[in-house]
């Protein structure tokens, strides 16, 4: 793709500053209505994303900005890019997910500026056949309306994880590396393959190389269209996919994209922002209403998990200096029992009469005795199965003496990660960290695994971790006896673990544990997945 | 005029998505809204003005409405605010 129009200079205007004003006012609507025709072309995500575009190029304090420069002598060409390069800075200054904004307000004013020289709006190149599509960095105007049968990878030089390019071509389903450097070398005519799971891009390659992505495309597109009903192994072995939820209106999606239950309802949406705890009325109500579409499958409700980053004020100590190693999660609850015992009651009371299998788990266990005291109180309060969640590294250390005091366990494989690296998942510059593949995580994974094997206690996973397709199948070979994910990502995992025996996954989960880095455990074990002869999935 | 001093509750902060209705909603309610973060003022009708202030969840934000209908604006676009829209 070209890189685009040239940034206009500072050329004095031979037309009025009226003339100009309304030559800019123009284009920066044209812009806007231009996004959003191509945003309600696409839908979904990519029409609320385009919907902000529009907004930027409508922006009052923009339009106040541009009309004081033409004042000053310049053009509108100049006054545009100038005031947007003003905002774009402000935001690239702030780094991290508003830099990543700051090139989505670079390509407005590309657009609008390309309209004032009566240019072709910016975009992906007309093609006749099928091609892969390598760009500096891909506007979210060009992902949201790409022609996904032209279009057969994408590949930027520019952008991250989080840059709208990434998340857009991921809900499309389109192949796509982001911010692969090494693309830059790449000429217009250049035959290259894209494997986006291991991330690796091949200049000229072998005819078989070819023959076998096509082959192993094909399989995993017949496997993914064939894929429905409950997560299973290729032997049969049954692993439910549940999904993480926090809202009556996520339960229904979850229950509409083909969860097999809940592994996961946060409840602090019920609490955030309220001075006090609701009642045990209003609280029952919103649970009745998210059980109701799980009738005769599991919802796991995790109890208030506060503090750190969710901080309530009738739940979490003003101060703290650490919150994410401060009093949170049961910690919390433990210190302000009533609004456990309430929040307890009001979940005894909604399970029954439902036909949910109610379960319910507690945040930030770091003992057994606080796995004891959290199961007996939930007994005493008529909830009939009380687990524990696994994600301080005392619990997984301990798994052999936590695992019997719970009816189950489940893995936040997100702040399992962030304790054992003692990184704040939250903050940017540790975020390297962060990746569930490290064997330091699955380590302790696989000893929590093993004792509820053991112990004949399930071992649920919630946390991104079960929502990569490869991950999910180190998992199961871990011990893992359900997964619970984002309602998006269950149709791929299902499709993935349909692959392997349990026998393979075990494997996999072996050479996973052996390794010693992330990236290492990553690249063994899609080695090893790709020599596994793929298995027919096993009959629904 | 009505303000009212309050902390964010969206998970992710007022960035893309809460922001741009956040935004909208102050643009359909016809009043003068400035939304102010340490001593930085922005008018609330620009999205480039609102994401500029770098709101992230539990950040205390003042909200300024001045014309028609100010108190019944202000608790709308408050209550807008201490919602998570990212949940």
């Amino acid at each position: 793709m070209p890189d685009p129009v040239p940034d206009p200079t500072d050329t004095p205007s031979a037309l009025t500053p009226d003339e100009e004003k309304a030559r800019a006012t123009e284009a920066l609507a044209a812009t806007a209505a231009q996004l959003r025709e191509r945003g309600q072309a696409a839908g979904g995500t990519a029409a609320e994303v385009l919907d902000a575009l529009a907004m930027m190029a409508e922006d009052p304090s923009l339009a106040t900005d541009v009309q004081q420069r033409i004042e000053k002598g310049a053009t509108a060409e100049y006054a545009v890019f100038a005031a947007m390069d003003a905002f774009r800075e402000l935001l690239a200054g702030m780094g991290g997910y508003l830099g990543e904004r700051a090139d989505d307000l670079g390509d407005v004013a590309r657009r609008a500026i390309a309209r004032l020289q009566g240019l072709p709006a910016p975009g992906v190149p007309e093609s006749e056949h099928p091609f892969i599509l390598v760009a500096r960095d891909l506007a979210p105007a060009d992902t949201a309306t790409l022609d996904l049968d032209r279009v057969l990878a994408l590949v930027t030089t520019e952008g991250g994880p989080t840059s709208h390019t990434a998340i857009l071509a991921r809900e499309k389903g389109i192949t796509a590396i982001v911010g692969a450097l090494q693309a830059a070398e790449l000429n217009d005519g250049d035959l290259v393959l894209v494997d986006a799971e291991n991330g690796t891009i091949e200049l000229d390659p072998a005819q078989e190389r070819i023959d076998l992505a096509v082959q192993r495309t094909a399989t995993l597109q017949a496997i993914r269209a064939a894929s429905s009903g409950p997560g299973r192994l290729a032997d049969g072995h049954a692993v439910p996919l549940l999904a993480n939820i926090g809202s009556p209106e996520s339960a229904r999606e979850a229950a509409a994209r083909g969860a097999e239950g809940v592994g996961l309802f946060r409840t602090e949406v019920l609490f955030l922002g309220a001075e006090k705890a609701p009642s045990v009325e209003e609280q029952a109500a919103t649970y009745r209403e998210v059980f109701a579409n799980f009738p005769g499958q599991k919802v796991v409700v995790r109890v208030l998990d506060a503090g750190a980053d969710k901080p309530l004020a009738f739940l979490t100590d003003a101060g703290e200096e650490n919150p994410a190693l401060g009093r949170r999660g049961l910690r919390a609850l433990a210190a302000h029992e009533e609004v456990l015992r309430d929040q307890l009651t009001a979940l005894a009371q909604a399970a029954e009469g439902s036909e949910a299998e109610v379960q319910v788990m507690a945040p930030m266990v770091s003992t057994a005795q606080e796995a004891t005291y959290f199961r007996d109180l939930a007994h005493e309060l008529g909830i009939r199965i009380a687990g524990v969640m696994v994600e301080v590294p005392s619990c997984a250390i301990m798994a052999d003496h936590v695992v019997p005091n719970a009816d189950f366990v489940s893995i936040g494989t997100n702040d399992l990660t962030q304790y054992v690296f003692a990184a704040d998942r939250l903050l940017g510059s540790v975020a390297g960290f962060q990746n569930p593949w490290h064997p330091a995580v699955l380590r302790l994974i696989q000893q929590v695994g093993s004792a509820g094997t053991e112990h004949g206690v399930p071992v649920g996973i919630c946390g991104e971790a079960a929502a990569d397709p490869l991950l999910a199948v180190v998992l199961v070979g871990l011990g893992a006896t359900t997964l619970s994910m984002s309602s998006t990502s269950i149709a791929d995992v299902r499709a993935e673990i349909s692959q392997y025996t349990l026998d393979e996954a075990r494997a996999l989960a072996a050479i996973a544990v052996a390794a010693d880095s992330a990236e290492s455990a990553r690249d063994a074990v899609a080695a090893a997945a790709d020599e596994l002869d793929p298995v027919e999935p096993a009959a629904p | 005029m009505a303000d009212r001093t309050l902390v964010v509750a969206s998970a992710h902060g007022l960035h893309a998505r809460p922001a741009a209705l956040f935004v909208k909603a102050a643009t359909d309610s016809g009043a003068s809204v400035h939304l102010r973060k340490g001593d930085r003022t922005v008018d609330a009708k620009s999205i480039l003005g609102v994401i500029s202030l770098g709101i992230d969840h539990g950040d205390e934000v003042t909200l300024a409405v001045e014309g028609e209908n100010d108190e019944a604006v202000l608790n709308e676009l408050a209550a807008f605010l201490e919602q998570d829209h990212d949940a």
